[in-house]
């Protein structure tokens, strides 16, 4: 576990909600172009983890490096144009703008990035028909299937060209074909654009697809070594 | 499974005679398969040979031999890299993993390591599978899933042991 | 959570499915007392909508049963007015103990009329007015408690001067129209003895005057132009977060509630809302009660006591708004369907339809025009409908045509940065919520501004007439008079008071001719032709007409027609006139001759525009003392520069009430009704804008509600690095978007009916820029609150709390 050459790396990350610990001394890096897998039980702190290396959510404790930039001492308003710019999200489910066309919530993170409108629009465009979802554009998140729905999730989080992707369970709400599908498409683009990926995930089928996994257990990191 | 690392972890606790040994055995992991007393013989008889272990005493008396077996150094080493070794992902792998568990467990050792470093293998072969997966024909893909799907199992079960350690622990100990 | 909760027990109880079995009058009562649990029970939040609702519906209410109090407030102020007052009787009683003389003496203090009357009982036993125990003496009075405390003010020494008699005593409120009256009841005395008639009662009888038809017609607009829109927002009050209720229906579904089930619950949650809003409103009626005393409106005030709604009225409206808010709730729940497992609205799929939607305001409007084109509406009920439901209509079809105006400007809605995009997407995908709340809004800015209108014109009128007789710093006083010597003593007076700057005035009385007895009609009474003889110095005469060399003795006679006479043989030098010719309903006595000398000269006369004409005959004392007229009066001009004596009219006032109390003011120097007006345009302008707090209030609820459903949106945005800014833009233009079609409508519709209003009292169209600019700046400021209230929440739910899953 050398963050050298990571392109993001968290060491001895603490967060707390109230009385429940989430992340007790969490370490976690990944590189440019790598898929790493974070696994572990509900509740051990996967998520938070997610959170507090995109920026997301403050650590108590702990630093988040970001591209040579510590993040958690980052004011808020700089986080945000950071998720904006560099970074990518897919969660699993209810992430969709519902009144939003499939082509306008794809242009969204370009269009909050400041990108004209047309433009925003054609890239989205392009990421659909990567996603395999180009016929539908013009429908809401509310007429189109899960799966449909999760390849346009996908397309917007790739669309803006992030450095860092981060999913969290992206496929959770699918069936296995639909999800492998989608998965494929993702780390597929992914590595591509070599964008790092952090998939959160519980499923092993869907830890799979990842060049590396962890695994977070009570809130601590437990890096498998072996394979290696 | 290895019956000869087995009776070795079990006598990481403490010189026993061979008696004891198969009753400790059976109690913990013979559920299915109690142990014949000529499988411990000769199983002892060749972790001797080996080094492994040595004959702490010899009981006077009449009767089944009475020997005292004591672990060695060589032997606690050879438990250890047994454990720590990750087995083949393989159809009823859950005895071997099972034992592995409850030995970690008897001897102090950190059970959840060697789950952990169990997963880490099955992910290896899964994510392996994976590929060939992605780059196969059809045929392989439904060959692969096959597979996928049961280390997928495999690695539920290896969450849900890791989940209920502290319990187990406790029965183990108890 | 709750809810689910709720329900089970519910069923658990019967032992049996709650829902779906057969409703019996058992499941009726059950499901309603269901949904009234509902309606209170669900913490703080649940409470706040529920007590947003009462408040809302409360006003509502409140003002339904001021309405509803309009006829009992009216009977008492009638009904005092006529006990207390006696125009005079068909035939004057003869004086015995039990008659009383009297005069009316009204005078202005700064505006503010003062209603004065004169008493002298002829005996031991006069009739006495109610809210007085005895009739004052010589040179006492009673007085009203506002006058009285009036009198006390410091600024108030003109006044204390004028009303120079002492006080013995207060008029109660039974003779009293309400508690500002400002009114007393003097001793008559010599000064004012010409303006007296003699009573035998007090209480006035006449046959009412059917009010005009116009007036009926005004009357009934403005009733409905006020009420509609209280009765619009009770609709919209009654669905404050109402997107709450029907997720919780949606949940009751899920455990098994049929749809007649939901509706019936929810009919239970609206029941109880209803009624507790007509607590709420019952309250604030009662306190507003208390505050009228102190308001004057048109010249209307009345006590607290007198305003009760009537009975039947109230009952009316006891009945009505819970009915018509289950009605509404009904209503609403047809285009959505509470589905176990969450709410669909059947509505992006239908598009709104324009037709019937403006068939509304225009029928209304083609019964407006139709009313204002009609010949001169006869008396009856047909006109009255019309107008009222053209108004009406016109009104409704606004909260009709809103809807539609609103998906169709949202749908042309193009492009525009991010936050602009997310509102009119929102907006496209379902405007419902927005134009709900927003209806309210517009009924009942377009009511107020109509009425505004029509005021603001009216207004107008009154300022045009005001200042007209304003351009003329001159105070014209009439009355009767005892004599020449009276006149001219007021004359000196008045030229020498502070401010004055001339002083004009003559005394005349009517003349038949001798012999003439006159002819009588069907009543008995006598008329006869008479010719005016005007008595003056020869200064006074010369500004009558142009009679060159005057002494006093000298005669004139006008040329042309200088007075009421019609025939011109009938005034000529040498012609014999009877002073006192026999008019009336009875007997006038002995004619007085008096012959016009044949010196007299004819002159040319001169008129002056708003004076009394200048006279058949033209006399200088001299040749003809006043004592021998019959019921001489005088009218006296006074010129004043308020340049030179601020206070320079109620000076003149003063001394004109002490030369003789009865004279009455003929001109408007000051204009009342700016103040009255001033008032009003408060009283619109602050229920407008209560109207609007409530109505953010409810868009407040609603829209918190609706950011809670999204809370994981919001995180998501949040997560990919949305601005706050940008999601608090969304937000406002949400809010403002529809508030501003809404307010668009009402304008045009307010000012579209004020116009027709207008056109049909036949009064010219005056527009209040100001006003629509409060209005419009009001809801603007609404929006802003509702916006800056919402953030906290808005900023809140963007926290990643919401990315958990559970």
């Amino acid at each position: 576990m050398t963050p050298d050459g990571s392109i993001l790396a968290g060491e001895g990350l603490h967060k707390t909600y109230g009385r429940t610990t989430a992340l007790d001394g969490a370490d976690f890096s990944v590189h440019p172009g790598e898929v790493v897998a974070v696994m572990g039980p509900s509740g051990s702190g996967k998520s938070t983890l997610l959170h507090c290396l995109a920026g997301i959510v403050r650590p108590d404790s702990g630093s988040v490096r970001y591209d040579g930039r510590e993040l958690t001492t980052l004011p808020d308003a700089e986080r945000s144009a950071l998720r904006r710019t560099d970074f990518g999200f897919v969660f699993q489910f209810g992430q969709l703008v519902p009144e939003l066309t499939c082509l306008e919530n794809v242009a969204l993170p370009l269009r909050l990035n400041g990108t004209k409108r047309k433009i925003a629009e054609a890239t989205a465009r392009e990421w659909l028909a990567r996603l395999e979802a180009d016929d539908i554009h013009g429908k809401r998140p509310g007429e189109i299937s899960g799966g449909q729905g999760q390849r346009v999730a996908v397309a917007r989080a790739l669309a803006g060209r992030p450095r860092v992707l981060f999913a969290d369970e992206p496929t959770g709400a699918l069936d296995s074909l639909n999800g492998e599908r989608v998965l494929t498409l993702l780390t597929d683009a992914a590595r591509d654009t070599s964008a790092a990926v952090v998939l959160v995930t519980h499923e092993p089928r869907v830890a799979a697809y990842s060049d590396r996994e962890i695994t977070v257990r009570d809130g601590r990191v437990r890096e498998s070594l072996a394979g290696l | 499974m290895s019956i000869g690392h087995t009776l070795l972890g079990l006598l990481e606790s403490g010189p026993r005679h061979g008696y004891d040994l198969k009753r400790a055995f059976d109690e913990h992991f013979g559920q299915d398969r109690p142990l014949h007393y000529g499988q411990v013989y000769s199983t002892m008889s060749r972790l001797l040979k080996n080094g492994l272990v040595e004959v702490d005493g010899i009981e006077a008396g009449a009767g089944p031999e009475r020997k005292r077996y004591a672990i060695t150094d060589a032997g606690v080493t050879d438990v250890a890299q047994w454990l720590r070794r990750p087995e083949k992902p393989e159809p009823y792998l859950h005895s071997t993993l099972y034992t592995k568990v409850v030995l970690a467990l008897m001897t102090g050792r950190d059970a959840a390591e060697l789950l952990d470093t169990q997963r880490a293998e099955h992910l290896r072969l899964m994510r392996g599978l994976t590929e060939r997966k992605r780059q196969g024909d059809l045929a392989d893909q439904l060959i692969c899933d096959h597979a996928l799907f049961h280390l997928e199992a495999d690695l539920r079960w290896l969450e849900l042991t890791a989940a209920r350690l502290d319990k187990l622990a406790r029965a183990v100990r108890g | 959570m709750t809810t689910l909760h709720a329900a089970r027990s519910t069923g658990s109880r019967s032992g049996r499915p709650p829902h779906g079995s057969p409703g019996g009058p058992a499941a009726w009562l059950r499901d309603l007392a269901m949904g009234a649990r509902f309606a209170v029970t669900g913490g703080r939040e649940g409470w706040f909508r529920t007590a947003l609702s009462a408040i809302g519906v409360g006003i509502g209410v409140a003002v339904l049963l001021l309405a509803c109090s309009a006829p009992t407030v009216l009977d008492a102020w009638h009904g005092r007015e006529k006990a207390r007052e006696n125009l005079g009787q068909m035939h004057e009683p003869r004086a015995s103990d039990r008659t009383v003389r009297y005069a009316q003496a009204d005078t202005t203090f700064h505006g503010e009329p003062v209603r004065g009357r004169l008493v002298r009982p002829d005996g031991a036993h006069p009739p006495v007015p109610p809210g007085i125990a005895h009739l004052p003496g010589p040179g006492e009075m009673v007085v009203s408690p506002a006058l009285r405390a009036l009198l006390a003010a410091p600024d108030s020494a003109p006044l204390r001067a004028r009303l120079d008699y002492k006080v013995v005593g207060t008029i109660g409120d039974s003779g009293l129209l309400g508690p500002q009256e400002l009114t007393f009841v003097a001793w008559l005395d010599d000064r004012s003895a010409g303006e007296a008639y003699r009573i035998s009662r007090f209480g006035k009888i006449f046959d009412p005057q059917p009010p005009s038809a116009r007036l009926v017609l005004l009357t009934v607009l403005a009733c409905v132009v006020l009420l509609m829109p209280v009765v619009v927002f009770i609709g919209t009050a009654v669905r404050f977060g109402g997107d709450r209720r029907e997720a919780r229906l949606a949940a009751l579904r899920l455990v098994g509630a049929d749809i007649p089930t939901t509706r019936r619950i929810a009919a239970g949650e609206a029941v109880v809302g209803a009624a507790l809003g007509l607590a709420a409103g019952l309250l604030i009626f009662l306190a507003g009660r208390q505050a009228v005393g102190a308001v004057t409106l048109w010249g209307v005030n009345v006590f607290p006591a007198d305003v009760v709604p009537s009975p039947g009225l109230a009952a009316l409206v006891a009945v009505l708004v819970p009915a018509a808010s289950v009605l509404v709730t009904l209503f609403a729940q047809r285009a959505v369907t509470a589905e176990p497992l969450g709410v669909v609205r059947n509505r992006p799929v239908r598009r709104r339809r324009l037709g019937w939607r403006l068939a509304l305001p225009l029928t209304g409007l083609a019964l407006l025009l139709s009313s204002a084109w009609a010949p001169q509406a006869p008396d009856g009920w047909f006109p009255v409908v019309r107008l009222a439901l053209g108004a009406a209509l016109l009104l409704l079809g606004v909260t009709a045509l809103l809807p539609w105006l609103v998906e169709a400007v949202v749908a042309r809605l193009r492009g525009g940065p991010v936050a602009w995009q997310l509102t009119v997407r929102r907006l496209q995908l379902d405007s419902g919520a927005a134009h709900r709340a927003v209806s309210g809004i517009t009924v009942a800015v377009a009511g107020a501004l109509a009425l505004h209108m029509v005021f603001t014109t009216y207004q107008a009128g009154y300022a045009q007439a005001y200042e007209e007789s304003a351009s003329r710093p001159v105070i014209q006083l009439s009355g009767s008079t005892a004599s020449w010597g009276q006149a001219r003593d007021a004359l000196t007076t008045l030229r020498r008071t502070s401010g004055v700057t001339w002083a004009h005035g003559t005394v005349r009385a009517p003349a038949g001719r001798e012999g003439d007895r006159g002819t009588r009609d069907a009543d008995g009474y006598r008329s006869v032709q008479t010719a005016m003889v005007t008595v003056g110095d020869c200064a006074e005469l010369r500004r009558k007409a142009r009679i060159g060399s005057c002494r006093d003795g000298d005669v004139f006679v006008a040329k042309d027609r200088g007075g009421r006479a019609t025939d011109p043989a009938f005034v000529r030098p040498g012609v014999r006139l009877n002073l006192n010719p026999p008019e009336g309903y009875e007997e006038t006595g002995p004619p007085r001759p008096w012959t016009v000398p044949d010196t007299a000269r004819r002159v040319q006369t001169v008129r002056h525009p708003g004076e009394d004409l200048p006279g058949d005959v033209l006399a200088t004392p001299g040749a003809l003392p006043t004592g021998r007229l019959q019921a001489p009066t005088t009218e006296l001009l006074v010129g004043y520069d308020k340049a030179r004596e601020s206070d320079a009219v109620e000076r003149i006032r003063t001394v004109a009430f002490r030369v003789n109390p009865g004279l009455r003011e003929l001109s408007a120097v000051d204009n009342p009704h700016d103040r009255q007006y001033d008032g009003l345009r408060t009283a619109l302008f602050l229920g407008s804008v209560i109207v609007l707090l409530l109505i953010g209030a409810g868009l407040i609820v609603s829209t918190v509600e609706q950011l809670r459903e999204r809370r994981r949106l919001l995180s998501v945005l949040d997560a990919f690095g949305t601005r706050r800014a940008t999601m608090g833009w969304s937000l406002l233009w949400q809010t403002a978007i529809p508030v501003a079609l809404g307010l668009a409508l009402a304008v045009t519709a307010g000012l579209g009916l004020g116009a027709v209003l207008l056109t049909l009292s036949g009064a010219e169209v005056h527009l209040d820029g100001a006003v629509i600019a409060g209005v419009a700046g009001s809801a603007g400021g609404v929006v802003l609150l509702v916006t800056l209230l919402s953030l906290p929440p808005l900023w809140r739910m963007m926290r990643p709390d919401g990315l958990r899953t559970e």
